[in-house]
């Protein structure tokens, strides 16, 4: 964990570029420690539209279908404070949010 | 000349039709937000230019965008929708208290004369209301917590809210309906409710004459004669003359007396639209013909409206929203199907031509009549 501003790297899934407007990643500026809960307090902040859709607008916890995987490993079950992996916070890797595989 | 469009949400997406007043020739813009469930595009009867969409997925929860250029461009508005309070419990389906959980906003209707006012029903079943465009939306707590919530039990498709008329002559009256909960009328404003479910016969739930727990799965008025309503109960078509204190059943000769839709000719207040569905849980035409069914008398004495339609191998549902007519000379009738066809009537139902087809399956269709066209 690093408490310096890092620019994390952000891959949204296609629906929330469409909303947000963006390309597939974003660089968000994360100040203070930089764990999941940071990160997703960062990209809300960033792009409003997006508060409700990857997390429950009052409990705070990941909608069902939504997915977080940094470094091949699967972070959905983490607490908020959860630190992001160093890779993840030196802008080597990218920070991933997926749409679960569910049909329809 | 004067124009319609016909605002169409289906399960991947929204659709907007225009044509001019003859309804021959249409104009197909979409799929808008593509991939997103629909369930309600709704214009402004003050400003219809101003439009309201309700947008979901299972994965990213619940949008609402708005329009103010008649759908060619959108913003997306506010999306949180909390109830007021503690939230508290609804019957689940095995008779457990079951915690209230908001869901999606199943129907959106916008004031008769603020666009920036819009009432939206949502399921689990509350009624929510923005006075800022759709920015902040604000729940009326009076309808969940007058006092039968706590009985409300989900139908198959949800505790759903999908019905909100408002009364054109009396802005403070307005008309909810749930599935399955049933018929509600507030009269200050929705301040305070009551069910209106008298004369309502239901044999699936225990008590078939209860004060709450029918599924109603429409209700329609005529704008000149607001207490009179017409209802598509899950088995039943349904009329009050007494703004819902009583209700008689007008189902006469209908093929069958389930369906989801139910409209009223906007030019002959006595002159009602029904589709039959074949249930239980089949939802399909009975004998694979998709027939519309039309009463001059109110109910009871209906014909079969077929020219047009599909009268073989038609297997395709219409949903409870799925149904609207236009104020144009004779009354245009649209209706959406599950197959992704929007049939339009041109003639107050007299014949039929499907105006798109093979859009995906159609959840809402919504028709504004235009002062010309692309206005």
């Amino acid at each position: 964990m690093t408490s310096r501003r890092n620019v994390i790297r952000v891959v949204l899934p296609q629906h929330l570029q469409t909303l947000a407007r963006v390309g597939s990643e974003v660089a968000l500026e994360v100040t203070g420690p930089a764990t999941l809960g940071s990160l997703l307090d960062a990209l809300e902040e960033r792009y409003p539209v997006l508060r409700g859709t990857v997390r429950d607008h009052t409990t705070r916890k990941r909608r069902a279908f939504v997915r977080f995987f940094a470094c091949e490993e699967d972070m959905s079950h983490e607490p908020s404070h959860t630190p992001l992996p160093a890779a993840v916070i030196s802008g080597a890797e990218p920070f991933l949010i997926v749409g679960a595989l569910a049909g329809g | 000349m004067s124009g319609v469009r016909v605002l169409v949400g289906t399960k991947k997406g929204a659709f907007v039709l225009t044509s001019d007043g003859k309804r021959a020739k249409w104009e197909i813009s979409g799929p808008h937000f593509g991939g997103w469930e629909m369930y309600h595009i709704k214009g402004s009867p003050a400003d219809p230019n101003r439009l309201y969409a309700s947008q979901s997925t299972g994965w990213f929860g619940q949008q609402m965008q708005r329009s103010s250029d008649g759908g060619k461009t959108w913003e997306a508005v506010g999306n949180k929708f909390e109830y007021e309070g503690v939230a508290g419990t609804h019957q689940w389906y095995d008779g457990t208290p079951h915690p209230w959980e908001f869901k999606r906003v199943w129907h959106l209707e916008p004031s008769l004369t603020d666009p920036d006012v819009v009432y939206a029903g949502v399921e689990d079943a509350a009624l929510f209301r923005t006075e800022d465009g759709g920015s902040t939306w604000q729940e009326l707590p009076g309808l969940r917590n007058h006092g039968s919530g706590s009985k409300w039990t989900p139908g198959a498709g949800g505790l759903c809210l999908h019905t909100i008329l408002i009364d054109p002559t009396n802005h403070d009256r307005i008309y909810i309906a749930i599935s399955a909960a049933g018929a509600f009328r507030s009269d200050d404003g929705a301040k305070s409710w009551r069910p209106i479910n008298q004369g309502l016969r239901s044999q699936y739930i225990p008590d078939p004459t209860a004060e709450v727990g029918h599924c109603v799965h429409r209700i329609a008025m005529h704008a000149s004669r607001p207490n009179v309503l017409f209802m598509q109960k899950h088995w039943d078509v349904m009329r009050s003359d007494d703004a819902g204190e009583s209700w008689r059943e007008v189902s006469g000769n209908l093929p069958t007396d389930f369906g989801f839709v139910i409209d009223v000719n906007t030019h002959e207040p006595e002159t009602i639209y029904v589709v039959p569905i074949k249930s239980d849980s089949e939802h399909y035409p009975p004998d694979g013909k998709l027939r519309v069914y039309r009463s001059r008398t109110g109910g009871n004495e209906w014909e079969p409206l077929t020219k047009g339609l599909p009268q073989s191998d038609c297997y395709v549902n219409v949903l409870r929203d799925a149904m609207s007519v236009d104020s144009l000379e004779p009354c245009g009738v649209y209706f959406g199907t599950s197959g992704g066809q929007v049939y339009a009537s041109a003639d107050a139902g007299d014949s039929w031509v499907p105006i798109v087809r093979d859009l995906p399956p159609v959840l809402s269709v919504e028709v504004q009549t235009l002062p010309r066209r692309g206005d």
